[in-house]
């Protein structure tokens, strides 16, 4: 009994045929799912590159105002947050910031765009909605990944790290045409 | 000279100083659930939309405080309990360095306090991730730094302990299996409090703010805190099966199918589990595929192989002990004929099922790399844990309570009748909000979030309907669940005050560990007992965890193109 010490040579003892089985599925389903993530790299249309670099938040909010300064087309009424639009496959700066992601951007539908993604404060959560594509954003460091919406529509970035008592007024907007 | 009693149910030799140590340690344990539950249920009645109860400033307050008391300070303080348990008691041993016990028990109750008043006080509002470079003051940090220097005493008394029986020879052969899952638990533990020092101390010298450390990085804390959080989590898992197991061998007179198996499966807790931190970490910047894919894959999985032995060996152990009994008929008798009204069973058998099939499956769904984009900080990953920790960890613990507490008291319960549901309203409720917070977390909705219909704010978010009537509904059973985590503790203070002492009952009907032919105790290849009942199930579990890891790659396929 388990609560009572194993006596006599109990790691010589044969074990049970549907142990052993269990044993081997239960080790080839995670031999499959190992598998899965290799797989999805080459077959798959949705995987992070791991692009990073360090960066200081006062050079990235730089970087971001001058990528916002070449191709700001309007201002959002509610906010004053320039609402930007950058050719297809250029790149695309945005930053989390108490309590707002800046600037607000107007993409192409099925066109790439190079994104570099950080904050300027503390740490953020990028959650496109209602895509669902959900990322770590943290001081200091700089994400590049290539995004490509393949819809069209309003779409927002609802940040989900807990960031300050107005955490939940942090709401970002991409629209797609 | 230590002194003993003797356990007049199980005959078990009772060193009156672990006796001691347990009671307080396990009492402590259970008023921080009633604190920590409290909070929870706070949360859950201000993200339930129609309720909306606290105001954002308290919200996050509670939900820090939430985190800490229930999944730091109720969980360890209850394995404390179970570590002097399964050495001292289990063991026939006196326990080794009391007063080191007593000493740990005090740091860790000042720790624990100390970082609640931080917490009340207002300024240190930072989730118990505590994430920089968001700030906390630097008594939040000292508590917890205490709290785990404590807990490092108690495994201290441990593994002192299971030296001196060893060495006093107070059993024969190897530990018991429960214990040797206590000591994978408590291996796991020194790596983990080992692992929080390292990030905690800086953090701590930084928050004072006295010129030691100005900076600390943000994705460096990241990996080193979950090196501590991860690890710990395994420690809970190592606790619960030995829960389990030891249920099942009080309860059913159950050996393990296989020693050796089911002890090599404890084994590679301590040797993979522990690595797998980088599940948090998926969608990081800065860290490469490679390294995610081996830390999930190799470290993950083959810890997740253990999970999935022990989730057959249990409930197989109890397949094999009721066929003996005769309940022999079809591949379910032996089911259909357990206690279902004894809460200690059937807490138990919910743990195991919720765990697997709530918390397991979707922890490694999870924790694929690419499928972590479509959920991570989302409240899938609250309903997840709730799987976890809440309707395994808790639900095990409350179980193995519903024994310990008449057996080492000797007291009758006060409220028998109402322990019948308890575990079914507590793991139900529960197991229905993490299923229903799931299901928002599928539709977007973030975690740690006071307001999802951004009332306050210049712009929002439109979530659809359904996205509503998911946190309404996890809601609603939150309520439920509390009321099952109420009934527990009402049931457990009261036992301990006011329960009648015990009779010494003449022969009672179940057999108690102490009455069991010493020929069933002593293990002999039961192993040989077929178990087509548990494998039955174990399939059905695999047949879900298989489809529904599917089932997200396709929602994953869906999203738009990410390289
Ligand atoms: C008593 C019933 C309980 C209720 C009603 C409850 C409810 C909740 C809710 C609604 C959340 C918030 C999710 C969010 O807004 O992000 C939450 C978070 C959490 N719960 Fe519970 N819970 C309960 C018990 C427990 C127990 C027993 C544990 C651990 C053993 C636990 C561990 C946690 C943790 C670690 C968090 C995350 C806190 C954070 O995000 O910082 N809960 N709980
Ligand atoms: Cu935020
Ligand atoms: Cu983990």
């Amino acid at each position: 009994m388990s609560i009572f010490p194993a006596k006599g040579v109990w790691w010589n003892e044969p074990v049970e045929k549907s142990e052993v089985l269990w044993v081997s599925i239960a080790f080839l389903w995670a031999m499959i799912m190992f598998f899965m993530m290799p797989y999805w790299h080459f077959a798959g249309e949705q995987n992070l590159s791991n692009e990073a670099y360090k960066i200081s938040p006062d050079a990235f909010v730089e970087k971001t105002e001058n990528f916002a300064a070449k191709y700001t087309v309007r201002e959002d009424a509610a906010t004053g947050i320039p609402v930007v639009a950058p050719p297809a496959g250029s790149d695309v700066y945005i930053f989390g910031r108490t309590f707002e992601w800046w600037p607000m951007l107007e993409l192409e539908q099925d066109k790439s765009y190079r994104f570099h993604i950080s904050s300027a404060d503390y740490m953020h959560g990028f959650s496109l909605l209602p895509e669902n594509i959900n990322l770590q954003i943290i001081p200091d460091y700089e994400m590049v990944l290539t995004i490509t919406p393949t819809s069209s529509g309003e779409f927002s970035i609802v940040c989900n790290e807990f960031c300050g008592i107005g955490h939940h007024n942090m709401v970002g907007k991409i629209f797609v045409k | 000279m230590a002194n003993f009693r003797t356990c007049p149910d199980t005959g078990f030799k009772i060193d009156l100083q672990a006796d001691k140590l347990i009671k307080w340690n396990a009492v402590t344990a259970v008023v921080f659930l009633l604190v920590g539950g409290l909070f929870g249920l706070l949360v859950a009645l201000t993200r339930w939309p129609a309720v909306h109860l606290l105001d954002a400033d308290l919200f996050y307050l509670a939900l820090t405080a939430h985190g800490l008391d229930v999944l730091l300070v109720w969980i360890i303080f209850f394995e404390m309990a179970l570590l002097y348990f399964t050495s001292a008691i289990l063991l026939n041993s006196r326990l080794a360095m009391p007063k080191v016990g007593w000493l740990g028990y005090v740091l860790m109750l000042v720790g624990a306090l100390i970082t609640n008043v931080a917490v009340l006080q207002g300024n240190s509002t930072v989730m118990f991730t505590s994430y920089v470079p968001l700030q906390a003051e630097p008594h939040f940090y000292l508590g917890i730094i205490l709290f785990a220097v404590g807990a490092l005493l108690g495994c201290a008394v441990f593994f002192g302990t299971l030296y001196i029986a060893k060495k006093e020879r107070t059993y024969e052969g190897s530990i018991p299996l429960v214990t040797f899952g206590a000591m994978t638990a408590a291996i796991i533990a020194v790596f983990t409090i080992a692992t929080g020092a390292v990030i905690l101390i800086p953090t701590m010298l930084w928050s004072m703010d006295i010129g030691l450390i100005d900076r600390v990085d943000g994705l460096v804390y990241r990996i080193v805190w979950w090196g501590m959080g991860h690890s710990s989590q395994q420690i809970n898992v190592a606790a619960q099966i030995a829960c389990w197991y030891a249920i099942a061998a009080i309860l059913f007179g159950a050996k393990p199918l296989s020693e050796k198996v089911s002890r090599t499966a404890f084994l590679m807790y301590i040797l993979f589990l522990q690595l797998a931190s980088a599940h948090h970490l998926l969608v990081d910047p800065g860290l490469s595929s490679e390294y995610k894919i081996f830390n999930t894959s190799y470290a993950l999985y083959l810890a997740v192989l253990g999970s999935m032995i022990h989730g057959l060996t249990v409930p197989g152990a109890i397949e094999a002990a009721q066929r003996k009994k005769g309940f022999n008929n079809g591949l379910f008798e032996w089911l259909a004929k357990a206690p279902w009204g004894n809460p200690v069973f059937s807490g138990m058998a919910l743990s195991v099922v919720l765990f697997g099939f709530l918390g397991g499956i979707t922890g490694v769904i999870m924790g694929t790399e690419q499928l972590n984009i479509i959920m991570h900080n989302t409240m899938y990953v609250p309903g997840h844990f709730h799987g976890t920790v809440v309707v395994g960890t808790t639900l095990a613990f409350m179980a193995i309570s519903y024994w310990i507490v008449p057996t080492l008291w000797q007291k009758e319960m006060v409220m028998p009748g109402l322990a019948k549901w308890q575990p079914y309203l507590f793991g139900l409720g529960m197991g229905a909000a993490a299923i229903f917070m799931m299901g928002a977390g599928t539709l977007g909705v973030p975690r740690r979030h006071w307001d999802i219909a951004f009332a306050d704010s210049a712009i929002g978010h439109v979530f659809p309907e359904a996205a509503n009537l998911m946190m309404g509904l996890a809601g609603v059973s939150a309520v439920v669940g509390s009321l099952g985590a109420l009934i527990f503790i009402l049931n457990m203070v009261g036992t301990i005050l006011w329960g009648k002492a015990k009779v010494p009952a003449p022969a009672s009907a179940e057999p108690t560990p102490a009455e069991t032919p010493s020929a069933a105790t002593s293990y002999g290849g039961a192993g040989t007992m077929a178990v087509p009942g548990t494998f039955v199930l174990a399939m059905v579990f695999l047949t879900t965890f298989v489809l529904y890891y599917f089932v997200n790659w396709k929602y994953l396929a869906g999203v738009w193109g990410l390289s």
